[in-house]
């Protein structure tokens, strides 16, 4: 198969792919009794009305954590080419890698020594 | 799947189809026969989950519809059609609706890369273990779009714990599948696969595996990692608005997230569908693969239904200040001593093709620096472990002689 083929495929599977759960929720939709009330589409909670927006701002420590996450994540998507080489690299191009690693770790101690990592 | 399509491509063209056409629907015939085995599985996986997770509580669990309770899916799956669809009024009707469908979609997408056979598969991407992290990762994006959109705060709280406790455990999951790649040189599967034929990988990294496993367990959202559910404190967490069909979808893809899992595990540890007599016929190949992924499957249905919950600042301690060192290291002993290796011609430059007698000295180099990281980690956790016990022994005598004053005033 060539690549425009390849990709051709897994973009029609990406096509197909909701398609898939889609399917039951439409025959379901078809089926399915509906009797809404008020009551019965309020917001879920402890049988008391909500107080408050839900949609509001949120704790920062979810933030910080991906913040981190990003950093990895970046430098997860430079290693794999570095991966994928690996077999005929030569030994500076290793070097090179292990020199992009260590930074990115020397960050994670940074964040664990500022206390980033803490559940607070 | 490439010969079966342009197969079918050339003889609708020469029954005077249109060219693309033929195409697309030779694509088409393609695409429903790979996604087919994950949606026929995910049946049967519904009724092994409940089965299993009943036989460890001591139960007998579904039994009464057809034979061992097989056709209890089916039961479930027309009551399903007939619950009624309730859809919140404070809800963002559009993504509320979207969620489920993205949800199952990310897992059947996984499917497209996986190889079943050394001849069946959809596609053998070049960026194949690149594509699963891609791919994975939308979960994470459906389970945050119910949680938001159902307007909801348990679901909102859950939602929020999904994004951290999810995308963290992705740093060690993408640092663990970094070692098969690297020791294949490529990042098809099938290359990946094809490069065990010496060697199984967890062999050579028996490390890799387990971080691979522990944070493919959390990517699923499962016991011990199951805080995104939380029954008894968030009630059902991030679909706790959803019914109905809506909410069998979320459950049918955490099921099929399991089971890929366990098949992406034999696939990049296990050597896929290598052993005896794999190459006699594409039957056996595909009973290997099964069975070994099968085997994992059934493991981490063990550990989901053995181990209790962790707190949330436990369970990112553990990933930050734990997993991902812990895998940056492994990844950096096992690059810096397969390189020293192949600088000196003890080990092979390409996996693929070497057969077991060269990599007699890289097992045994590979397995010793396992070794020597599993006592060392051991020694680490032994030690933690100490100090927290005795920290809370220390907690408790301070409490009791408290206790006791008081008593005595």
């Amino acid at each position: 198969m060539n690549i425009l083929n390849e990709w051709a495929f897994v973009g029609l599977f990406a096509v197909m792919a909701p398609v898939f759960p889609a399917l039951p929720i439409v025959i379901a939709w078809l089926f399915r009794p509906r009797k809404p009330n008020v009551l019965k589409s309020s917001t879920y909670e402890c049988g008391v009305e909500t107080i408050g927006d839900t949609w509001v701002q949120f704790r920062v420590q979810y933030y910080i954590y991906g913040l981190i996450f990003l950093v990895f994540d970046v430098e997860m998507v430079f290693l794999f080419p570095w991966a994928v080489a690996y077999n005929e690299m030569s030994l500076f191009g290793f070097v090179a890698g292990f020199l992009f690693i260590f930074l990115l770790t020397d960050a994670l101690f940074y964040a664990w020594k500022k206390n980033a990592l803490d559940w607070k | 799947m490439d010969e079966l399509c342009t197969g079918l491509c050339r003889l609708m063209v020469d029954s005077g189809a249109d060219a693309g056409l033929a195409q697309f629907l030779s694509l088409l015939v393609g695409v429903l026969l790979v996604s087919g085995v994950p949606l026929l599985t995910v049946i049967l996986l519904i009724w092994i989950e409940r089965k299993v997770a009943a036989r460890i509580q001591d139960r007998i669990g579904p039994n009464r519809v057809g034979p061992i309770g097989l056709m209890q899916t089916f039961a479930d799956l027309l009551k399903l059609l007939g619950k009624e669809d309730i859809t919140p009024t404070s809800a963002d009707r559009w993504l509320y609706n979207a969620a489920p469908l993205v949800s199952f979609a990310s897992v059947v997408l996984i499917w497209a890369v996986v190889p079943f056979t050394p001849f069946h598969y959809g596609v053998d991407l070049e960026i194949g273990a690149l594509f699963f992290v891609a791919v994975a990762s939308f979960g994470t994006l459906a389970i945050m779009v119910a949680g938001w959109a159902s307007n909801n705060k348990y679901a909102l709280l859950g939602a929020f714990r999904v994004v951290s406790l999810l995308v963290s455990y992705e740093v060690p999951l993408v640092f663990a599948l970094l070692v098969p790649v690297l020791l294949a040189g490529s990042m098809s599967m099938l290359d990946i696969v094809n490069a065990q034929t010496g060697m199984w990988f967890v062999v050579l990294s028996p490390l890799a595996f387990v971080i691979f496993y522990v944070s493919s367990q959390a990517e699923t959202g499962r016991a011990p990692f199951d805080l995104i559910e939380a029954e008894s404190e968030l009630v059902a967490g991030f679909n706790i608005e959803y019914s109905g069909m809506k909410f069998g979808m979320f459950f049918a893809a955490e099921f099929l997230h399991v089971f890929t899992n366990g098949i992406l595990m034999a696939l990049l540890f296990f050597g896929g569908w290598l052993g005896p007599l794999y190459y006699e016929s594409p039957l056996i190949a595909f009973a290997w693969l099964g069975l070994k992924g099968g085997v994992i499957y059934l493991t981490t249905l063990w550990l989901r239904n053995t181990v209790p919950r962790l707190r949330i600042d436990q369970i990112m301690a553990f990933n930050w200040k734990f997993l991902v060192p812990l895998s940056i290291a492994n990844l950096i002993f096992i690059s810096a001593a397969l390189k020293v290796m192949q600088e000196i011609g003890w080990a092979p430059r390409d996996m693929i093709g070497a057969g077991f007698g060269e990599l007699v000295p890289t097992t045994v180099v590979l397995l010793l620096i396992n070794g020597a990281m599993i006592i060392y980690l051991l020694g680490i956790l032994r030690k933690r472990g100490q100090e927290a016990r005795r920290e809370s022994q220390a907690t408790r005598a301070a409490l009791a002689h408290a206790a006791a004053d008081q008593g005595a005033a």
